[in-house]
């Protein structure tokens, strides 16, 4: 049962160093900034995931007792990471990209970083 | 009075659960404090909650959060394959712009978390009037089919829920 339970934890142990080296490489090879951002997104979640699920394993399984602080981890980095990331892109964006470079919105107003929201009297 | 006393029980709810698995002990002192947090937060900050997020099905939540998840997994691996064994000049980047028929803000900034989370697409920016989102995608051959799988996966699915 203990080496079951140990293989179970290093399987994930492995698959998060994977992930995490992977988007730290990922970082270095793509060349543009709005492809490098793809890979600290996705990449190092299954990364940081991996571990998360390796802690909770051990616990639970060799120290029989159950942490909920691995999930409150995960709550936070899904929260978290599109929000940093959204920054990233959009600070990004305003220095190096003109409205012509991107496609159009399909609406009566363009992107919002070039054009003003309209304002609520408008809407309603 | 209880809505004047709870006026977002989802809220000190989840802010009571969020609590306790904080401490990661349950003992009736945690709970109380729990339940205090879950009481006293919600009436702070209700100024900043001018509308209440309507929550569709307890049922649909969950199938949309084990989408996503399951979505996530597939993500990393494809975003892996793409960094490790694709030339840089082969990888197409594109910019995808997705009319959204969602209203709500909430629904909206669930939708763009889903999108940066899920595979090779990151959201970027709204259009001035929230009425589409731009999309960077990795590497695709067909953004229009992005766009139609980012509509019907995950779009319909928030709309039943939010609205």
């Amino acid at each position: 049962m203990d080496l079951v339970s140990d293989i179970l934890i290093s399987f994930f142990l492995v698959i998060a160093g994977i992930f995490g080296l992977v988007g730290s490489f990922g970082m270095l090879k793509l060349t543009e900034t709005l492809q490098r951002l793809h890979a600290p997104t996705k990449a190092t979640t299954l990364g940081v995931g991996g571990v998360l699920i390796a802690s909770m394993l051990y616990f639970l399984l060799e120290k029989g007792s159950f942490s909920f602080h691995e999930l409150l981890i995960t709550l936070f980095l899904f929260l978290t990471a599109p929000i940093s990331a959204h920054f990233v892109a959009k600070t990004f964006m305003q220095a190096n990209t003109r409205q012509d470079d991107l496609p159009a919105t399909g609406r009566d107003y363009g992107w919002s970083i070039y054009e003003d929201p309209p304002s609520r009297s408008d809407e309603e | 009075m209880i809505a004047r006393i709870f006026p977002h029980p989802l809220l000190s709810v989840v802010l009571a659960v969020v609590w306790l698995a904080l401490v990661n002990k349950v003992t009736p002192g945690n709970v109380l404090l729990g339940a205090i947090l879950g009481v006293l937060v919600p009436l702070v900050t209700a100024p900043y909650w001018p509308r209440r997020a309507r929550i569709g099905h307890p049922v649909k939540v969950a199938e949309y959060i084990l989408i996503v998840l399951w979505d996530i997994v597939v993500a990393n691996v494809q975003v892996a394959a793409i960094i490790l064994f694709k030339r840089n000049r082969n990888i197409r980047s594109h910019w995808i712009a997705v009319p959204l028929e969602l209203t709500s803000p909430e629904a909206i900034t669930v939708l763009a978390g889903t999108i940066t989370m899920t595979p090779g697409t990151v959201s970027a920016m709204l259009s001035a009037d929230s009425g589409s989102i731009l999309v960077h995608c990795l590497d695709t051959d067909d953004p229009e089919a992005v766009r139609d799988q980012i509509k019907t996966r995950y779009e319909r699915r928030l709309k039943e829920i939010f609205q």
